[in-house]
């Protein structure tokens, strides 16, 4: 590994470690800067919405005070903000007292990174393949015409897309589960029934995460494409009388590609933020959905601990695009 | 008449373009919609209870009612405005600020040229709704108006971003160097000579704003968060989620603020794509 390797990734892994130092201390001090005591609230809203019924509210209170301190120093309190995070403590769960918040992540995780891993990965090739293609001055016509539709797949919000298709495919064809992660009576094992089962349920919440992003990763290659094209070493290799498609994939899409992984990287923040509203669409059991349920539940310790968790998942995801950076780009790796 | 000939002399040359005008009519049909639809309906029907619940779209209701007695014709009527009244009030406060951070840091460099550029960065790779949910959760009351501030409050990296590179190509014209010499002002640079230049990019940039905000906004309604008691778009698909409208076949409950909302951000992207062919004649030469 060169030294310049080492130090462009040195500072792309000090960039994940400010991004998440800032959402947790944004997730610390918003909550202290609004007025009012949070835990005070938190509990008082949740008995006024009857979602307490069965939970010792004095039992619960005592556990806050006793575990956040919110009477000692500000500094004090930021400090053992930290030491809990470090031991994976997030504190418990209001309504579902006394569940461990890191368990309730824990579980949901798996189902949210598989999905929008999947789903942003095909989008991305789909749709950098479809924009190379379009500029290509070689493709038909037919091709050229999906370019409009791929304009307003784009500006529309795609947890509204979700909507869409849960009524034509679930509600009226039922050719997929309208909601859920499984079935409700399936008992998880690793055999082919189960996986059919997950895939069957993860089916509509990815197609509607694609559809919305491939218009995006379309239109930003066509335009990508075209400036490359006009490059000199296009026309050289066009000179040179190499085969079309090795110009094509070699030449023209390796260039284009650089620009479309930073744009994966400044746009991952809106596809998560998309695919939280997916989950809650489709009930999928992820994050977003346990976010959900907590939001309505007023359940406080699990919405900063799923927001937590949310940020720092995306800037670990925005490390790992650092990383095939260099792969494509011999310049860094030199 | 001046105005005139130079906007037909612009058509010509292909810098308003048609997807310009498709962007800019869509926009104009839906603000149209909202301003005088209030005169033709009874803003009573669109409260809760008003009429009969659970109607499919008929002779009597056009767009049918919702489970909770209100006509739904009415409801987005009055939702509509409420939805691109958030959007812009966020849009402007999000445009403005990012302006302005922007300038101080193109203009003035340095330590807090870094600041600014450290926290923007940050900020624009955080995913807004995980923040945006923790500010939200946290408002005891919330109304339309706290609504556009809190999603203003991430709606100003983007334009500070693009200010703040485009002073930097500015700063080093050769005009900006004859009225440094002239004895010119830092302040008198930054607004006689920098500002008016940015125009075009300010103008992009709110229209990306206005569409990112309405994005946000509809978002967090969707989760709950919004202005309950008022009717909004976002709202409208809240409340149909809530009461399982989509499995229960209720389209005319999520149809309509559908299309709608995909109307307005349609309209504002074909507005932004025509708008870059305006600002920048280059394009439209292709």
């Amino acid at each position: 590994m060169s030294r310049e390797l080492l130090r462009y990734l040195l500072t792309r892994f000090g960039q994940l470690l400010l991004i998440v130092f800032v959402a947790v201390s944004i997730n610390f001090i918003i909550p202290r800067l609004l007025p009012g005591d949070p835990v005070q609230t938190a509990l008082a809203r949740l008995q006024a919405t009857g979602g307490a019924q069965n939970v010792d509210i004095q039992a619960v209170s005592a556990a806050y005070r006793a575990k956040y301190g919110l009477d000692a120093p500000i500094l004090e309190q930021y400090l053992n903000y930290w030491l809990d995070l470090f031991r994976l403590d997030l504190g418990v769960s209001f309504a579902n007292f006394p569940e461990k918040v890191s368990t309730m992540i824990g579980n949901a995780l798996p189902w949210s990174v598989t999905l929008l891993a999947v789903a942003t990965l095909i989008a991305f090739s789909v749709g950098s393949l479809l924009g190379g293609r379009l500029a290509w001055p070689g493709s038909g016509r037919t091709i050229k015409s999906i370019v409009p539709l791929m304009m307003i797949l784009t500006s529309i919000p795609f947890y509204l897309l979700a909507i869409i298709l849960i009524y034509f495919f679930a509600v009226v064809l039922k050719w997929f589960p309208p909601a859920g992660g499984v079935d409700t009576t399936r008992i998880m094992r690793l055999d082919w029934a189960t996986t059919e089962d997950i895939l069957r349920h993860a089916f509509l919440p990815c197609l509607a995460i694609i559809l919305g992003n491939v218009g995006f990763w379309a239109l930003g290659m066509r335009s990508q494409m075209v400036s490359v094209l006009g490059e000199d070493y296009i026309t050289f290799a066009e000179a040179k009388g190499l085969h079309p498609n090795r110009i094509f994939v070699w030449y023209g899409m390796r260039n284009a590609l650089l620009a479309q992984v930073t744009a994966l990287a400044l746009s991952l923040g809106s596809v998560v933020s998309g695919a939280v509203l997916v989950e809650v669409i489709f009930n999928y059991p992820g994050l977003g959905s346990l976010l959900y349920v907590a939001i309505r539940g007023q359940d406080y310790f699990v919405i900063q601990g799923v927001v937590l968790m949310l940020i720092v998942s995306l800037a670990v995801l925005l490390f790992l695009v650092d990383l095939i950076y260099p792969l494509l780009d011999p310049r860094i790796r030199r | 008449m001046n105005i005139l000939s130079s906007l037909r002399r612009n058509y010509e040359q292909g810098r308003i373009s048609g997807v310009l005008l498709l962007g800019l009519g869509i926009l104009a049909a839906i603000l149209l919609f909202s301003a005088i639809g209030p005169f033709f309906v009874d803003a009573v029907n669109a409260q809760v209870g008003a009429v009969r619940p659970r109607k499919p779209p008929g002779p009597e209701y056009f767009l049918g009612t919702d489970s909770q007695g209100r006509d739904m014709w009415t409801l987005l009527i009055y939702a509509t405005p409420n939805t691109l009244k958030m959007g812009l009030i966020a849009g402007f406060i999000g445009v403005g600020f990012g302006t302005a951070l922007g300038l101080i840091a193109g203009h003035f460099g340095g330590i807090v040229d870094a600041v600014i550029r450290v926290i923007s960065d940050a900020l624009l790779t955080v995913p807004a709704i995980a923040i945006l949910v923790i500010i939200a959760g946290n408002i005891d009351r919330m109304t339309t108006l706290v609504m556009a501030l809190v999603v203003a409050s991430l709606g100003w990296m983007f334009t500070t971003r693009t200010v703040r590179a485009q002073v930097l190509t500015i700063r080093e014209k050769s005009y900006v160097e004859v009225a440094r010499v002239n004895g010119e002002s830092q302040w008198e640079i930054l607004f006689t000579e920098i500002m008016p230049n940015l125009m075009p990019y300010i103008v992009a940039s709110f229209v990306g704003t206005v569409s990112g905000s309405i994005l946000a906004v509809i978002g967090l309604e969707a989760l709950g968060l919004g202005a309950l008691d008022e009717m909004t778009l976002g709202n409208t698909i809240y409340w149909s989620q809530q009461s399982s409208a989509v499995l229960r076949g209720y389209w005319w409950w999520w149809g309509p603020p559908i299309v709608v909302i995909a109307a307005i951000f349609i309209g504002l992207f074909l507005t932004s794509v025509g708008f870059d062919r305006f600002a920048n004649p280059k394009l439209a030469r292709r």
